[in-house]
């Protein structure tokens, strides 16, 4: 890794106050992601999985620690300057896709482009509508789509300003086999299309095997990093 | 068996939280708060009217004549029924101070025995009897304080009527029979009739009104000697009123204010009834999940229906219970201040017919307005609930239930005409709500398809706050009709009111034309007419005197059978007008019919004022029974003219052929044109010279009109802005059960890399531009209300009121950003991740 890294997360804690009491969620995490790696995040359920990826895409403030993104410590930056970081340099996916109920799926994907200020946003918009095999689509709310469909128009918006990073959380906990499965070869189509650095929440030890590095947490901590083959 | 396990559910769900069914009972509260309020208001002034009925009255049973006094016949028989009898006379005047100072006034002449019931509150704590009595050789005279302000008069100072001079004795606190008759043209003061012996005034052929107050036992029935007095007495030139004819003058008033204010209450419920759909359909897609598990697990649609019914219907009893403790524990806790304000008696208290009124309303309100949502989910299918959260298909209820919703409507319409005692204005409020309803559901609709055709065309391009705004407000969500039918439906009410109240308070200053009058000079007697037109053209600044002679007459019959028989019109309501003429008078337009030659002396002929007569009816060649002074005249009907009222000039409604009426005492009345600086020096030499004529200043009478006018307003705006206090609650109730929704989006649209202002502008234009939206229908609505009532019920001429309009739209938008941004601090305010994995 001759050149520095995207992602550095160092010493990172996250602990969030619940009901009944302060629950660690993460602890001494740390780790480096490097340019156009893809690196899984993998572990049994409340692991801290999610919780990882919300402080890579800066969503959650750690409560210890440095992540620093693309040369940036996000746990110095605003709630503004957070989010203009997000709209010019990553690209989130979720397991419940997350798209805006009350536009379409095309205003859903030109959202971010608009944002960014560009002036040809629904165009674009509408070419990577059309990538994802959604261009009869475009008019739909989202409640209009399948499952299937909404991940895709969320892996269009996602994409559709040509992140430097994708974050993907589980894209596929909410659809079936064959639907997920065409969603991860979208998903790594896009990443190689692009070019782009993807960190991936997954429990499917098969979507785990394509990354590049595996992340396993246990109990909020790293159990093991590792080569996806190891 | 279905109802208790429906009920043992629906308790199960109470148990969960009220959550946005709050906005339910808020609604219901507010709304029926309002209506127990006035209804109970109304209730309290109807029993104190009632208890007071005879001191109101001045006795248990009246007999009033116009222009003429009881003969002796009639004085026999009234002595030979009553335990007592006291006669009154009211007629106007001029007062006159030793400074020459003159203004006009109500005078009540009263004999030795007034008053036969409750008694005469005077200022300095004495009896009226006393303040009457002649001292230093002056009788006594009392006045209301307005009459001692306005000329700077203070007690012993020498005033005059017509040619009598009194002694300012006392201030007037109260009478009982104050209530008598209607708004007063002037303050009011109170003589012996014997002193205004040789005062001029009362001749023949002056307007005044004699009634006589019986004292009865109190066994007599008092029908029975009605059908007595009105047989032996009767003609209709006589009045009868006794202690159980119900409030007079301002009593009926009020009473037709405060059902005018019940049905403003019940427009203000039907505003309420859209935050009850709101919050019934928000808490159906809430529930959508349980009704589909429900569903799946073999609950019926019937069930369902139950399980939701039921609980709607505890939360509407309960909003209902909370609306009447709260406006009955308002008005009781405002009872002292009100008793003190109120111009008539009121027996504050708990009133339970208006308070069960105001519950039925509500309940009814309820029930309308939550069936259809409720009825929605009874006929989806659980596959369609699993998946029909965002944009929910159009179902119709089953006819059943559109039935039940159309006989609950009608019941809730007829409860309303029927209580306020006003029917045909109940039937029109209740179309004017169902109609700005069916405008601004329509609004709503065009907003939608706007902002969405709007939000992705040209102009949004680029400017991603202005598209989130109109896609959210052209999505799918309800939210966009609720605060257009909410918001909109109370600022409705709000801008009817403001174009009523605007035209109202200008219609009669605004109608007076260009070139009115001065003064109308009445009671002039034959001999006093040419001395008093030369002292007019006399002096300077009088432009023109019209003249005329003057009698009054009531229209007692129609070709024979009774006026009112199956009419209602103004013409036919107490007495008109009268005069005669020889020759068509100057300018006059025969419109149909010939006028009688000069020297005609046949049957009597009548010439009608050709718009009245067609709304009566009349045609050329029918016959009127005139009862002038007691007497009856049957004329013809030979011509009808055109008669324009609203000039102010001389206008009779009826002129007769001069034979007609020869012999008939009367008087002359006057018009004079005048500047403003002429107006003092000539009611000076004409009262001067001619105390017993009575000059009644047109811009004094307009400024009195007005304020009576100004405060009826007042009255009714509070009504509507409490309509509006409701509008406010649903459009609080939709921001809070949107919140929810926004939370959601400004976590996506965070992660997606907005900022907070663009989020909040996002937000702010969305709430401005749906409450723009509401302002303008609102506004539309209110102009055609406006313009109904001002021209259908005044009978005016409806101006649009820029001012009011403006401040409509720009307060629906101010309410509706105000209600939008207080709900976006929390969207704006939290991290993204917690709300995210909260929907993971």
């Amino acid at each position: 890794m001759g050149s520095p890294p995207v992602i550095a997360l160092r010493d990172v804690a996250l602990t969030l106050r619940g009901n009944a009491g302060p629950v660690n969620i993460l602890s001494d995490v740390r780790f480096d992601v490097a340019r156009g790696e893809t690196l899984g995040l993998v572990g049994p359920s409340g692991s801290g999985k999610s919780s990882l990826l919300m402080l890579m895409a800066g969503l959650e403030a750690a409560t210890a620690g440095r992540v620093e993104v693309l040369g940036q410590d996000l746990t110095r930056m605003g709630e503004d300057a957070l989010a203009r970081f997000r709209r010019d340099h990553m690209g989130v996916v979720f397991q419940s896709f997350h798209l805006i109920p009350t536009m379409t799926a095309l205003e859903n994907v030109a959202t971010p482009l608009e944002l960014a200020g560009a002036a040809d946003a629904f165009e674009r918009a509408e070419a990577e509508l059309a990538a994802v095999g959604l261009a009869a689509r475009r008019g739909h709310y989202p409640a209009q789509l399948s499952g299937g469909e909404q991940q895709r128009v969320a892996l269009a918006r996602a994409v559709v300003t040509r992140p430097e990073i994708l974050l993907a959380d589980e894209p596929t906990g909410n659809l079936d086999g064959a639907t997920g499965a065409a969603i991860i070869r979208l998903l790594f189509e896009l990443r190689d299309r692009h070019g782009a650095t993807l960190v991936m929440v997954t429990h499917a030890p098969d979507v785990a095997e394509r990354c590049d590095r595996v992340l396993n947490l246990r109990d909020g901590r790293i159990e093991r990093l590792a080569a996806a083959a190891e | 068996m279905k109802l208790p396990l429906a009920l043992r559910l629906a308790l199960r769900e109470l148990r969960g939280g009220l959550a946005g069914m709050r906005v339910l009972v808020a609604c219901l509260a507010l709304g029926v708060a309002g209506i127990a309020a006035v209804g109970t208001l109304r209730a309290a002034i109807g029993h104190g009217m009632t208890r007071e009925a005879a001191a109101i009255l001045g006795g248990d049973a009246e007999i009033q004549f116009s222009y003429r006094f009881a003969d002796a016949d009639e004085r026999a028989w009234m002595t030979a029924r009553a335990e007592a009898v006291s006669e009154i006379v009211d007629f106007r005047s001029l007062v006159a101070t030793a400074a020459g100072e003159r203004t006009l006034v109500q005078v009540k002449a009263v004999d030795d025995g007034y008053p036969l019931v409750g008694t005469v509150t005077l200022t300095g704590g004495g009896r009226l009897a006393d303040s009457l009595a002649p001292r230093d050789g002056l009788p006594g005279l009392v006045a209301e304080p307005a009459l001692v302000a306005r000329l700077g008069l203070a007690p012993g100072d020498r005033v005059e009527l017509g040619s009598a001079a009194f002694r300012l004795a006392d201030t007037l606190v109260a009478a009982p029979d104050a209530l008598q008759g209607g708004v007063s043209i002037g303050p009011r003061v109170i003589v012996r009739r014997a002193d205004l012996a040789g005062s001029g005034l009362l001749a023949e052929g002056s307007m005044f009104e004699s009634s006589y107050r019986l004292r009865l036992a109190p066994e007599t029935d008092l029908a029975a000697l009605k059908a007595e007095a009105e047989a032996r007495l009767g003609d209709v030139g006589l009045q009868w009123r006794d202690r159980t004819s119900g409030p007079p003058g301002i009593g009926r008033f009020l009473d037709r204010l405060g059902a005018f204010l019940v049905l403003v209450g019940l427009a203000g419920l039907a505003v309420g009834g859209i935050g009850v759909a709101s919050a019934v359909r928000a808490h159906m897609e809430a529930k959508t999940a349980t009704i589909a598990t429900l569903k799946t697990l073999g609950a019926s649609g019937g069930t369902i229906f139950a399980i939701y019914l039921l609980e709607t219907g505890i939360l509407a009893l309960a909003g209902t219970l909370i609306g009447v403790a709260l406006g009955a524990g308002v008005l009781m806790a405002a009872a002292p201040l009100l008793a003190d304000r109120l111009p008539v008696p009121a027996d504050f208290g708990l009133y339970p017919v208006p308070l069960g009124e105001a519950a039925l309303y509500g309940l009814l309100v309820a029930l309308v307005f939550a069936l259809w949502p409720l009825a929605r989910a009874r006929d989806v299918r659980a596959a369609e609930l699993f998946r029909d959260v965002a944009t929910p298909r159009r179902v119709w209820p089953r006819p059943g239930i559109l039935g039940v919703l159309a006989l609950l409507t009608a019941v809730l319409v007829g409860v309303a005409a029927w209580r306020s005692g006003v029917p045909e204005l109940a039937l029109a409020t209740a179309g004017g709500v169902a109609g700005a309803l069916a405008a601004l559901a329509l609004a709503a609709w065009g907003l939608r398809r706007l902002a969405r055709r709007v939000g992705r065309g040209r102009l949004a391009r680029g400017r991603p706050a202005l598209r989130w705004a109109l896609g959210a407000l052209g999505g799918p969500s309800g939210e966009t009709t609720a605060v257009v039918l909410a918001l909109g439906l109370g600022l409705s009410v709000m801008a009817a009111v403001g174009q009523i109240d605007g035209n109202l308070r200008t219609l009669v200053s605004r109608d007076l034309p260009a070139r009115a009058p001065a003064f109308f000079f009445v009671d002039i007697q034959k001999d006093q007419l040419d001395g008093f037109l030369d002292r007019a053209r006399a002096t300077e600044g009088v432009s023109g005197i019209e003249t005329a002679p003057m009698l009054r007459g009531i229209i007692a019959e129609i070709n024979g059978q009774p006026a009112g028989e199956g009419r209602s019109h103004w013409a036919l309501n107490g007495d008109r007008g009268v005069t005669y003429a020889a020759a068509p008078p100057p300018g006059t337009v025969i419109t149909a019919g010939e006028w009688w030659p000069e020297d005609y002396a046949g049957p009597p002929l009548v010439s009608f004022a050709a718009e009245e007569g067609r709304e009566l009816g009349l045609k050329l060649g029918d016959t009127l029974t005139l009862n002038i002074l007691g007497r009856d005249i049957v004329a013809t009907v030979a011509s009808f003219r055109e008669v324009r009222f609203e000039t102010m000039g001389i206008n009779f409604l009826m002129i007769l052929d001069p034979a007609s009426v020869a012999g008939a005492p009367h008087t002359h009345i006057a018009t004079v044109y005048a500047t403003p600086e002429a107006e003092g020096p000539l009611l000076r030499t004409e009262a001067e010279a001619y105390p017993n004529v009575t000059g009644i200043g047109v811009r004094e009478a307009v400024g009195r009109a007005s304020e009576a006018l100004a405060q009826v307003s007042a009255a009714t705006r509070w009504a509507a802005a409490a309509t509006l206090l409701t509008g406010i609650a649903v459009l609080i109730g939709a921001a809070a059960a949107g919140e929810r929704a926004r939370v959601y989006e400004a976590a996506i649209l965070k992660t997606l890399g907005a900022s907070r202002a663009r989020i909040l502008a996002s937000f702010a234009l969305r709430a401005a531009l749906a409450g723009a939206a509401a302002g303008l229908v609102a506004l539309a609505a209110g102009a055609v209300a406006g313009w109904w009532v001002t021209t259908a019920v005044m009978d005016g001429d409806f101006r649009f009121q820029p001012g009011t309009a403006l401040a409509i739209v720009i307060g629906g938008a101010g309410l509706s950003l105000a209600a939008g941004l207080a709900f976006a601090l929390r969207p704006l305010a939290g991290r993204p991740a917690a709300t995210l994995r909260a929907r993971e």
